[in-house]
């Protein structure tokens, strides 16, 4: 029994680099571990010789596994779920944790359907009720918390939401390193994953902005932006957008903040007619202050801010503007 | 081309919830529903691909009876025909059981290709396609952005994170979920809305293929979340309110 995490290396150019999440989870099995009572063992996949083994040798681990062949050197989930579910029938884990990534999401209902279990995704808190974990996870975008149970045996598994845990809370120590060849075939992989690519360069590095004004759905049509670039303006800010914007051009992709864009902290975030997905919340939660003008009192977004208004963004931003050339 | 799109009727995006006095669900007497908008995606990939390739699109539910309305509007867009598990108790049901029925629906249909939203807005596990495949024995992808089909093969455009992209080539039949966003929605027209009324929606309980499985998981209970930060809230008209921010940010915060 124990608690085994599967990280992500990724490539970079020609070496490999980790998914930074991954060590979040760590921290999640290390604590959840610690909690059951059993040790906690870490898995990575990689071609043959060239798994990360660095920065997980000096962590308090029971064991990592260098999951090796040369058929896991580009992601695939058709080599990545028999490769993980011959370690799991070897290892036998009572949990296992991945980092909810894009990747995670593409194998691992597989990886548990094979196991014929279900997967807890996107878990971003848990508690130990009677020796059994129990994981919290949102519904409803955020708006509703629901605690899920296991009803079946070991294994469980869970993937980790961004944020949940904090990879500075790793415990340090000594890992015994060991490395898993499966038994993969080339013909059970019917994927061909091409190269990886960004789509253009981006003019905007929303990183060094001091302010961000952000806008979302609320703002309904492309013709009501220069209200709120106004407030940017007043403020000093760059502007910035929840996916929905972007994904219409009312503003271009670089200026998107969330999972799949930017991940930003500026000194003052100003969240005008964003609910606060999770995509979104995990792009900028970061933030030193965060102001949120909502007209659902009820909006997800109102649980990060500092400072929110209820009210109409149309009559609620020229009114602000009007107080920020007053101050 | 044989195209199956899987879609689900949720809650409305902007409705109210309310968490029912048993914890077990939200109150959903009151509810207005809608299709799952990256279900509406698939659908719309589906009807491209259908203009460009030919061939039938069906539409495939999992719901109530209640659902019948999204399924209907799924028909006056353009989708050929349908087929709706129908049951009133789905709530004990966790993806692989939807997933179990969904494949035995299938079993005879055989598709070229599955198409699903990548997750669903009220429950949000973002699994029901991925297991589909694997119990169908199908590859897959998730997070597709777009299609391409060349001949018994297709060529599809991956979203990954930071704004990385990817292709990915792979033989049909397979099953996508597909990203919200990515291409515009069309409307029913008057036409389609006629046409829809005529259109074969087959009814199927669970019983006949196989019933509702035992849940691994289960939702024990839900409610509202606790706020991580204790936000200040300022009232009164709009003037009255960015007035009191404005101080806030300048001598509390610190930050104008």
């Amino acid at each position: 029994m124990s608690v085994l995490v599967i990280m992500e290396q990724r490539p970079n150019g020609s070496a490999s680099e980790w998914n930074k999440m991954s060590f979040e989870t760590l921290a999640a099995g290390q604590q959840i571990a610690c909690e059951l009572g059993v040790p906690v063992e870490a898995a990575v996949a990689s071609a043959p010789g060239t798994g990360l083994r660095k920065e997980l040798e000096n962590k308090q681990l029971a064991k990592v596994w260098l999951v090796e062949h040369p058929l896991l050197e580009k992601y695939s989930a058709d080599a990545y779920v028999p490769a993980f579910r011959q370690l799991i029938e070897r290892t036998y884990p009572s949990v296992v944790l991945l980092p909810h990534t894009y990747q995670v999401r593409d194998f691992a209902p597989r990886l548990a359907t094979a196991l014929g279990r279900v997967l807890v995704s996107d878990v971003t808190g848990h508690r130990i009720d009677n020796g059994q974990l129990v994981c919290v996870r949102q519904l409803f975008q955020g708006k509703i918390n629901a605690d899920i149970r296991f009803s079946t045996l070991a294994p469980n598994l869970a993937s980790i939401q961004a944020g949940a845990f904090r990879a500075d809370k790793l415990e340090s120590g000594f890992a015994e390193v060991e490395t898993f060849t499966p038994q993969l075939d080339a013909a059970q992989i019917r994927t061909k994953p091409l190269d990886l690519f960004r789509e253009s360069a981006r003019g905007v590095d929303l990183n060094t902005a001091e302010i961000i004004v952000s806008i979302g759905r609320g703002i309904k049509d492309a013709e009501n932006i220069p209200i709120v670039e106004k407030l940017a303006a007043a403020l000093g800010a760059e502007m910035a957008a929840s996916r929905p914007i972007c994904d219409n051009g009312w503003l271009p992709m670089a200026r998107q903040v969330g999972s799949s864009g930017q991940t930003v902290a500026p000194k003052l975030y100003v969240a005008v007619g964003i609910s606060g997905a999770i995509q979104h919340l995990v792009g900028m939660k970061g933030s030193k202050t965060i102001v949120a003008i909502n007209k659902d009192p009820e909006a997800p977004i109102f649980e990060v801010a500092d400072y929110g208004i209820v009210g109409d963004l149309f009559q609620v931003v020229p009114a602000l503007i009007e107080e920020i050339k007053k101050a | 081309m044989k195209i199956v799109v899987a879609i689900k009727q949720v809650p409305a995006r902007d409705s109210l919830l309310r968490v029912n006095p048993g914890a077990t669900w939200i109150q959903d007497s009151d509810l207005n529903y809608e299709i799952n908008e990256p279900d509406a995606y698939a659908l719309e990939e589906g009807l491209q691909l259908k203009e460009r390739h030919g061939g039938e699109v069906i539409v495939l539910c999992a719901g109530p009876a209640r659902a019948a309305q999204t399924i209907r509007e799924a028909l006056a867009k353009g989708a050929d025909r349908a087929l709706h598990i129908e049951a009133e108790d789905f709530f004990s049901a966790d993806p692989l059981a939807l997933a179990r029925l969904m494949a035995k629906a299938l079993a005879s249909e055989k598709p070229d290709l599955i198409l699903t939203g990548l997750q669903s807005d009220d429950l949000g596990y973002g699994q029901t396609g991925v297991i589909l495949a694997e119990l169908m024995g199908l590859p897959s992808a998730t997070i597709i952005m777009s299609v391409e089909v060349n001949g018994s093969a297709i060529k599809v455009k991956r979203e990954l994170e930071n704004g990385w992209f990817q292709y990915v080539e792979m033989p049909l039949p397979a099953l996508l979920a597909m990203q919200s966003g990515s291409t515009k929605l069309r409307y029913a027209t008057l036409m389609g809305i006629k046409k829809a009324k005529s259109k074969e929606i087959k009814r199927i309980a669970p019983g006949e293929l196989g019933g509702i499985t035992a849940p691994s998981i289960r939702l024990d209970r839900i409610y509202l979340p606790e706020r991580s930060k204790k936000t200040q809230i300022f009232d009164g008209t709009p003037k009255e309110a960015a007035a009191q921010l404005v101080e806030k940010l300048r001598f509390e915060a610190r930050v104008l």
